[in-house]
This record gives structure tokens, sequence and C-alpha cells, in this order.
């Protein structure tokens, strides 16, 4: 068992010990890992590998068989909160598929992304206020939909599928943000202004980022984190980690 | 106002509806024309009602996907509330009128008695159940078609969602309450006079002098303006953000969940203020029909009560009012006996057997080929097309809509 690093002022997640079976599987062992709070890290693995699971479990959607989340300065458990208390504290998530709202605008979806007030009748009597606006508007400049606001997000592209629901996640304003395959399904253009995107996100907070594209991956320029079977098979910047001869056999070299 | 911009039918209903209610108004025997007879006024007094409730199904399914098969069991309660006092006011003054012939002044229990007896005779009881306890107050009864039905849908709402029971399993789950409800109030000793339900409740107490013609045409108001007012209360509801959220839970409730809304918290809010909404159509309904039992809960009703929202089009809120309108209309039509039965040599088509199945094909035949029911129509005139993205359902949720449902 790789020992849990101790909990210092710089982390800002902390993943340890975590298990989760699915039916006597084994999908995540005993993995932990941490992560600072404005840094940027890449997670690899084969398929299968379980790196949508963790993400599962630090947003609450699965519930590990054991091991602990802490998360921020006070070290609290996400184990066992739900999923909406778990955002709120400042998760956000883009799933694999683009997910967003397809029957509504692209401007409806910002807007309900935005960070406020999210309890039933604070939501029934909210007025869009200058500054949520003027959000909405930055965001949709910076995600390159500036001028598709008004349009049903079902009719956009998947690119900017996935650009809108990226757009949502910063809407929250999380502290950090875990993003699922991002670049799937996206021409080399759109790829690039991908990076753009999560690379001025991370200078602000946590961005996690799970991607098998490895020119992606190299763009980001950051640690990476390589999964295998459910636990860290290595961990350190790209290069490191491609010449490691345990990533070679398990993942690259097929 | 932003709701009216964004919804422009918003005007149309309420120019459509004033022009109705005024209509209705000078065709009646009290105060016109007297084209209208005053059971005629009264079935439009009820659809009106039948149409306030369809909005409220189409605010918990067609706009936030918990089909619920037990809005009707609210309709009912709120009724069973007003029909309480109705009966039990309307009872003491005619006890205490013949009680005033009598030597001695009779004692406020005899007077309890006498209304015991003549209410719960039939049930073969006199005395007044606890469930009676507030009758004598127009008041505390009216509270309580807003509380009884208000609490149980809360109640029965916080057990389903927070249990995240979804789905065809929450429709199941509303309609055994429904049936568990229906057959309660069936018992003699439910204190609600068993099968024989309440009944008298078109005479309101004190008013014997006033004629039903009169009676029938503010009933007709007061449905008419609870109406109005559910209407924009629903579109209000739907055109700012809350609506987008229930929207959204509607078509994808985890992802809902992902951003921060508590969607347990927002699927109780809509199920327990629909269930009330209903109520309130159930409490002006009876008093217009005159009386009200058991079998009105029936699981069945809530059944019909989708299958309006479903025919006129749901996640539009005047496709609720048509659908329900139509469709009631349409039955009161083929079940009261007006219509002609059609004789085919072999046999014989007796409307009031077969509008079961021709309604029953309907639905069919809609779900399949016209999703957007009659409100589809509407489409068609201010060319509003449907997008063509070919991704069928707009979310994975099983209350999602499909993508012909949609509009661009
Ligand atoms: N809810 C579930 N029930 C059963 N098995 C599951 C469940 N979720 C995940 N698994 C299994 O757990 C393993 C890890 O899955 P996971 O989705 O985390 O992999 P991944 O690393 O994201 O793979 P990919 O790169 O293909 O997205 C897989 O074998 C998967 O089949
Ligand atoms: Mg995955």
């Amino acid at each position: 068992m790789s020992a849990p690093a101790t909990q210092s002022a710089g982390t800002l997640l902390e993943v340890s010990g975590i298990s989760v079976s699915f039916d006597g599987f084994k999908a995540i062992n005993n993995l932990s890992f941490s992560i600072g709070p404005a840094e940027m890290r890449a997670i690899i693995g084969p398929n299968g590998a379980g790196k949508t699971t963790f993400m599962d479990i630090v947003t609450g959607k699965t519930k590990p068989d054991e091991g602990k989340v802490l998360w921020g300065d006070l070290s609290r458990n996400l184990i066992g909160m739900n999923e909406a208390r778990i955002a709120r504290a400042g998760i956000g998530r883009k799933f694999q598929r683009p997910t967003v709202f397809e029957d509504q605008t692209v401007f409806e979806n910002l807007l309900m992304a935005v960070k406020n007030d999210r309890n039933p009748l604070a939501v029934l009597f909210f007025k869009p206020k200058f500054k949520d606006l003027a959000k909405v508007e930055e965001l949709a400049a910076e995600i390159g939909l500036a001028d598709q606001l008004s349009r049903k997000s079902g009719e956009l592209s998947h690119g900017q599928k996935q650009w809108l629901e990226i757009g949502m996640l910063l809407a929250q304003d999380p502290k950090l943000l875990l993003v699922d395959e991002p670049a799937a399904g996206m021409t080399l253009g759109e790829r690039e202004h991908t990076t753009d995107i999560l690379k001025e996100a991370a200078k602000t907070r946590a961005v996690v980022v799970v991607e098998h594209d490895m020119e992606f991956v190299r763009r980001l320029d950051c640690k990476v984190t390589v999964l295998h079977e459910g636990s860290v098979l290595a961990e350190g910047s790209l290069d490191h980690v491609t010449q490691n001869q345990d990533v070679i056999d398990v993942y690259l070299g097929r | 106002m932003d709701m009216f911009k964004k919804t422009p039918s918003l005007p149309i209903f309420i120019a459509v509806l004033v022009i109705f209610t005024l209509a209705v108004t000078f065709l009646s025997e009290a105060y016109g024309a007297g084209a209208i007879s005053t059971s005629f006024v009264k079935t439009l007094g009820k659809t009106l009602c039948l149409a306030l409730v369809a909005i409220a199904m189409d605010l918990v399914w067609g706009y936030t996907g918990i089909l619920s098969l037990g809005h009707f069991a609210f309709f009912g309660l709120g009724g069973y509330m007003i029909g309480m006092w109705l009966m039990y006011a309307r009872t003491k003054l005619i006890v205490v009128e013949s009680m005033a012939s009598a030597a001695l002044p009779p004692t406020p229990s005899e007077i309890s008695d006498a209304i015991g007896t003549q209410i719960f005779g039939v049930v073969g009881s006199s005395d007044f159940p606890l469930i009676w306890t507030f009758a004598h107050s127009f008041w505390a009864q009216i509270a309580l078609v807003v509380l009884v039905p208000g609490i149980l849908a809360l109640i029965f709402g916080w057990l389903a969602f927070r249990s995240r029971v979804t789905g065809v399993y929450l429709s199941i789950l509303t309609q055994a309450m429904t049936l568990a409800l229906s057959l309660y109030l069936f018992q003699n000793d439910s204190g609600l006079r068993g099968n024989n339900g309440l009944s008298g409740l078109q005479n309101l107490p004190g008013a014997d002098a006033i004629s039903q013609d009169y009676i029938s045409v503010w009933f007709f108001w007061a449905s008419s303006l609870a109406l109005l007012l559910t209407y924009l209360l629903a579109t209000f509801l739907v055109s700012g953000k809350f609506g987008s959220v229930i929207r959204g839970i509607r078509d994808d409730e985890a992802r809902v969940r992902f951003l921060g809304y508590s969607v347990e918290g927002f699927k109780l809010f809509v199920f327990t203020l629909t269930g009330v909404i209903a109520a309130i159509g159930g409490a002006l309904y009876y008093p217009q029909a005159g009386i009200i039992n058991p079998a009105e809960i029936a699981p069945i009703a809530s059944i019909y009560l989708a299958v309006w929202v479903a025919i006129g089009g749901r996640g539009r809120i005047y496709g609720a009012v048509i659908g329900a309108a139509f469709v009631s209309l349409v039955s009161t039509y083929f079940t009261g006996g007006q219509a002609p039965d059609i004789n085919l040599g072999f046999y014989t088509i007796k409307w009031v057997d077969w509008w079961l199945v021709l309604l029953g094909l309907s639905f069919v035949l809609v779900t399949l080929f016209a999703p957007k029911g009659i409100g589809g129509l509407f489409d068609l005139i201010s060319h509003r097309m449907s997008p063509d993205r070919h991704g069928l359902p707009l979310g994975p949720d099983k209350g999602s809509l499909r993508e012909e449902e949609a509009e661009k």
C-alpha cells in the first residue's frame, strides 16, 4: 500500500485508500493520491482502468467500499455527502459523453450553472442580475459560443456541446474541475482551443483531466498520473511516465 | 414582464378565457339569453376545473418528468374537504329550522345529534367522526382543502423522492396511494359516508332562495378565475430559471444534481404545489357536480388525467388545458347518451360502451404519430418546427421529451 500523503496546506483533494468493487470485480483498488489547489493534472490509463469510477466516487455518484476522500482546508470527508452538496462544496464535473440540456438554449444552460443560491424558492424568485448576465456572456465568449446563446443546445455540434459543458463547469466557479475525455470526437483545431480553455482555468483552480490522446496530454504540459486496474501505476511528468516500462507494457505498448 | 415576453401564448389564452366567460354568462339562463341551460353551464364550469388540474399534471409530468398517476386523488380530497362543510352547514340549517317549532328550544347537543343522524344515518351511525371536528367552520375546511392534500403530497413525495424512486416505479407507487385512499374511503367507518359519499353539495347553505341558475354561473366565474390564476402561476413557474431546472430534471436529473441543485427538493416542491393546485380544482368542481364519492378517486381517474395531457400536448400549458377541455367534453357527449348509436346491421355501436375504446385508441395513435398532441397543431400556424437532430429523446431519463415533442 502506498503511504497516504500527509495532508498539507498545499492539498485540495486527497483520496486515500479507496476501493470499490462491482459484483466482485475490483474497479478501484486501494487508490491514493492528492491534488493541489491550483494544479493541472492529467490521468491516463487503459480502458477500464477506473478513471471514470474515480470521478464517480469523488462526486458522490458511487459509494466506495472503503477509504476516504478529504476535501479543502478543513479536510472534510466527502464520502456520504450527496451529489448536489459535493457540487456546491466546489467540485464540478464534465462527463465522458457530452451532457448538456438539449431542449434548452445555450443561455439557459449557462445561466442554470452560474453560481447562485440553489434552493427551490431562491431559484423560483431568481432574477438574473447584471453580473450573472455578464458572467454568461464572458463564458460564452471564452468557449466560442458567444453568437449561439439563443440556440437550442441540442442543435450544437459535438465539439460545441463539449465546450458548453466545460463552460457550465466554469460557471459553477468550482475549486476543482473533473474533466472526463474533453477532446473525444473533436477536430484538431477544436482540441487546441479546449487545451487553452483548460489551461486558463487551471491558473485559478485545480483541474483534473482524463484523456486518452497523448498529444492532448502533452499540450496540457502537467503532471501525469497513470491508473491501471484501479490503482496508481506511475506518476510524474509525461516524459517520465512514458518511459516507465510498466506503463509501456500495459498501456502504450498495445 | 419577462413572463409575457417568453410566452407569446399567454395573452391569447387570457383573451380566449375572458371571451368564453363573457359569452357563457350572456348566454346563461341567469344573466342572458338562456341559450345555455343551467346544467350545461355546470358542465362547462366543471370542465374549467378539469383544465386546471390538467395544468397541475402538466407541471409535474410534462415539465418535471414525474409521471404521477395520483393527482386526481388530491383533486378528490379537495372536494371532500369542502363537501364536509357544505353538508354540515346545510344540514344544520335544516335541523335548526325543523326544531324551531318545538316547545323547548333544543340544546346544542340535541342539534349536534340531529345533524349527525341526518348525515350518518345512511351508514348506520349518528356520531361525528373525528375528521368532522372542523366541519362547522367554513374557513377551517377551506384551510383543510389546502392542508390535507398538501401534507399527504409532502409526506408521500418526501418518502418516494428521498429513496430516488423514478420512472415506472414512481407511477406505480402513486397508483398504489390512490387505490389505498379510494379503498379506505369506500369503507363505511372511514367517517366520510363510505360509498354514499357526500351529496347535495350544489345547495349552498343559506342560499335556498337563490336559484341554481345563478349559483351555477357564480361557480363558473370562480372556476374561470381559478383557471386564470393557475395558468399565470404555471407560466411564472416554467418561464424563469425554475423552469430551466425542472425541465433539466425531466431530461437528465443526474446532470442537475452535479450542478449542485437538490433534485429531491425541487421534485418535492413541484409535487406538493401541484397537489395543492389539484385540490383547489376539486374544491371548485364538486359543488358543481353536487356529489362526491370514492369512485371519483379511483386510480383510473388519475390515468385519464395523464391521457388528457398527452392528447393536448405535454410540456406546454395550453396543451394541457385544451386536452382536458376537449377530451372531457367529448366524453360527456359520448357517455351522456347524446351521441346517436351506429347501426351496422349485424351490430349496433353503443357509444356509451365504445367511447373508452375510442379514447384508448386515440391515445395510442397520438403517442405514436403525433407526440405533440393537439398543441402541435398550433405549431403549424406559428411555423414552429421541430429540430432535426436525430437524437431521439432529449435526455436519458424516462420522462424526458422525445425529439418530436421538442420545438426549435
Ligand atoms: N456501475 C458499474 N457496475 C459494474 N461495473 C462497473 C460500473 N462502473 C464501472 N464498472 C467497471 O469498472 C471498470 C472501470 O470502469 P471505468 O469506467 O472507471 O473505466 P475508465 O478508466 O473510465 O475507462 P475508459 O477509458 O474506457 O473510459 C470497468 O471494467 C467497468 O466495466
Ligand atoms: Mg471512462
